[in-house]
């Protein structure tokens, strides 16, 4: 009778979070993994007689597709080399924040927390001048080390690069505020105690505040991992993928594929892949984090 | 992380969940409903800055047509092909759109846009244009305004480089580049070519007699002689420095190297008047003029571009919709709407109207919209044009050779045909069995 009465109430205070979820999450998720095995297309939009059910064909033909293992590879760049750098800087600069010799530390935290909430396409245009090859700040601080100017955004070998340091100086904000609670909830005792045991600076940053930040590391690198697969608002704005596909990402490969050219079927097919790359990065982390930890 | 992140363990009872559901989806359904609600006015969707200053014809075709009511919506460029698209996936396009040439084809293979009849009209446009909006024979969507591209030139470096009027063919042309590549004055380009635009390529390789696609437009064609010759004169004005190599990124300032006399050609089109007009400073004002595009041996062709306007098959009212895109390409209310915002009309009696016959730099175009020629009418040509400046820009860049660019650029454009071959060998195999 009890165990009766108890099902329902759970169903009760959970249903509207399941709806919501099993409407704008699973249904749509199944719906695009039957999509990504049709050629569904302009063609198909116009009349259902159109579509075919080709099964792995459209897996079949991104594995052989050099602009997908050009976006993979890219992707893949922004995040070994983008992913580490913010992690580091929102550290740093988390570090430097809640050092108790910092004054106002409630408006260094909001100034470069402001960079998050700033609107990425205003964040675009400013960086596009300073980007600028002849009038661009970036390269006038260049000229006046004595090297000669980069065309940040026009060559290929320097647009990425160039998106991964407004994407870290756009999004080290957020990891930092994370990473300050972190530190704030360090006990005060477990340092007064290694002063007096002798431990130096970097002692104390290594066998103190490194461990007992630990899980918060897990978090912030678990998110910035996802986040940053995700790339695309900021080649989407900045370069629109280009030069030469230097800065395709698999996200905005599948947004063109998708909603430029229409093929919806193809798309699914790379969202797909994506989705498993990303669920294959967070496993490997996660069992990284429990083999290290045992 | 919990491992069981929706946090229940136990089956539930399934009506209940089925109760909830339906609670759930209530006002959903309802909202649905309430904004079915239908409206006596016509809606019309135009871009940008056309759709601003639309407004200010549609109050004169509101005072002859009492009843009717004419809501405006603007929409961006930028985000136009997309919203139209999904307007039609969602069953939500308006009455009458603005359509940009080439996406006639597809509206119309989606069976989304009605034909028009309007013969003696359609007599008067620009037959090139013309040509850009009938799919198979029956005029899909009226031209509205039309764009070509042409060459946009400095008068001054050109007599600077001792060359008389603007070149008339390719040999000309690039005498021309050469001459202004080598006079002194800091570094200077000839032409400007930005890499991302395929169309630059493309008027070439029509001029040269290519026709980009064979066989009823099923496959690529990118390895004829014509093309080849087209692609060859392409990559040789970068090899030969006459255009830098750049991207679209790269060109924040066009108008202020166009000032500085840093290139002398520019291959661009009408919307570029009104811009250079407002943006040089005044000395320069007398020294940049147009003309035609030069040719293989003299006067080229060039793209059918532009925008028309079609009435949607999902409109309620299709005859109001047909008058009020009458109404809008009518030659008077397109010279209105040259004045308003600079477009070209698509009705050639419109031109010969005072305020068009004596506008400066626009006796160029008139001439260039005699030899304009559309581009291939598929669906797919969106795509393909981007594949063109996609193999062109890694020819330009030395990442594929000349050979192997155009052999890559036509498995890509094959492939992306395949439905297209697919769909018409169907309808012909359905038509011989009855």
């Amino acid at each position: 009778m009890k165990r009766q009465t108890a099902i329902p109430a759970v169903v009760w205070f959970v249903a509207p979070a399941l709806t919501l979820i099993g409407l704008f999450f699973f249904l749509p998720l199944a719906a695009s993994l039957l999509l990504s095995f049709t050629d569904f297309d302009i063609y198909a939009l116009g009349r259902l007689d159109r579509l075919r059910f080709i099964g792995f064909e459209n897996y079949r033909r991104l594995l052989n597709d050099p602009m997908f293992w050009t976006a993979l590879k890219n992707t893949l760049y922004f995040v070994i080399v983008g992913g580490p750098l913010s992690v580091l800087v929102s550290l740093g600069a988390a570090l430097l924040v809640n050092h108790r010799l910092t004054r106002f530390q409630g408006v260094f935290r909001t100034l470069l927390f402001l960079p998050v909430v700033t609107t990425l396409v205003v964040v675009a245009v400013v960086w596009r001048y300073l980007y600028h090859p002849r009038y661009g700040f970036l390269n006038y601080v260049l000229g006046l080390a004595g090297l000669p100017p980069i065309d940040w955004l026009g060559d290929p070998d320097w647009a990425m690069p160039a998106i991964i340091l407004m994407a870290v100086w756009k999004n080290f904000g957020f990891n930092m505020v994370v990473f300050i609670a972190g530190l704030q909830s360090i006990p005060r005792r477990l340092y007064e105690a290694a002063e007096i045991d002798g431990a130096d600076g970097w002692a104390q940053f290594r066998y103190i505040t490194l461990p007992m930040l630990a899980p918060i590391f897990l978090f912030v690198t678990l998110i910035t991992l996802i986040g940053y697969f995700q790339l695309f608002a900021e080649p989407y704005v900045m370069t629109q993928g280009g030069p030469a596909d230097s800065t395709l990402s698999v996200a905005l490969l599948m947004f063109q594929e998708g909603f430029r050219w229409w093929n919806f079927g193809y798309a699914a097919a790379v969202a797909f892949v994506l989705f498993l790359i990303i669920l294959a990065g967070t496993l490997i982390q996660a069992w990284l984090r429990r083999w290290r930890s045992k | 992380m919990s491992r069981n992140p929706l946090g229940f363990h136990k089956p539930f009872t399934c009506p209940r969940l089925c109760c909830w559901l339906g609670l759930c989806l209530m006002p959903v359904l309802l909202a649905g409903c309430l904004t079915d609600e239908a409206t006596p006015s016509l809606t019309l969707w135009a871009m940008g800055r056309e759709g601003e200053a639309v407004q200010g014809l549609t109050v004169e075709f509101e005072r002859r047509h009492p009843g009717v009511r004419v809501q405006v919506q603007q929409i961006p460029w930028s985000a136009a092909h997309e919203k139209l698209l999904t307007a039609f996936a969602g069953d939500a396009l308006p009455d009458v759109i603005q359509l940009g040439n080439t996406w006639v084809p597809e509206f119309a293979a989606l069976d989304a846009i009605l034909p028009l009849g309007d013969k003696n009209a359609a007599a008067d446009v620009f037959p090139g244009i013309l040509a850009s909006s009938q799919i198979d024979g029956r005029l899909m969507a009226m031209p509205w305004y039309v764009d070509t591209r042409l060459l946009f030139y400095r008068k001054d470096l050109l007599a600077l480089a001792g060359i008389e009027g603007p070149p008339l063919n390719w040999a000309e042309w690039e005498v021309a580049l050469a001459r202004i590549v080598a006079l002194p004055g800091g570094p200077r380009f000839g032409l400007l070519l930005p890499m991302s635009e395929w169309q630059p390529l493309a008027i070439l390789a029509l001029q040269a007699g290519a026709t980009l696609l064979r066989d009823a437009d099923r496959h690529a064609d990118f390895q004829s002689p014509a093309f080849r010759r087209a692609f060859g004169f392409y990559l040789d004005l970068f090899r030969q420095g006459y255009a830098p190599a750049l991207a679209e990124a790269q060109l924040s300032n066009v108008y202020q190297d166009f000032a500085e006399g840093r290139f002398a050609f520019y291959i661009t089109g009408p919307w570029n008047l009104g811009e250079l007009r407002q943006r040089l400073p005044a000395w320069v004002q007398e020294h940049w003029d147009t003309a035609p595009m030069p040719g293989t041996d003299g006067p080229g062709v060039s793209l059918a571009g532009g925008s028309s306007l079609a009435v949607c098959r999902s409109s309620r009212q299709p005859e109001a919709a047909r008058a009020l895109v009458k109404f809008l390409t009518e030659p008077e209310q397109q010279v209105a709407f040259y004045r308003l915002t600079g477009d070209l009309p698509a009705r050639r009696s419109a031109w010969s109207h005072p305020d068009l016959a004596h506008a400066p730099h626009i006796e160029a175009f008139r001439r260039q919209l005699d030899q304009v020629r559309p581009m291939p009418q598929i669906p797919e040509w969106e795509r393909i044009a981007d594949k063109i400046s996609h193999f062109a820009e890694k020819a330009v860049r030395g990442e594929l050779g000349e050979d192997e660019a155009l052999a890559a650029l036509e498995a890509e454009v094959n492939s992306i045909l395949a439905k297209r071959r697919w769909l018409m060998d169907k309808a012909v195999t359905g038509e011989s069995q009855p």
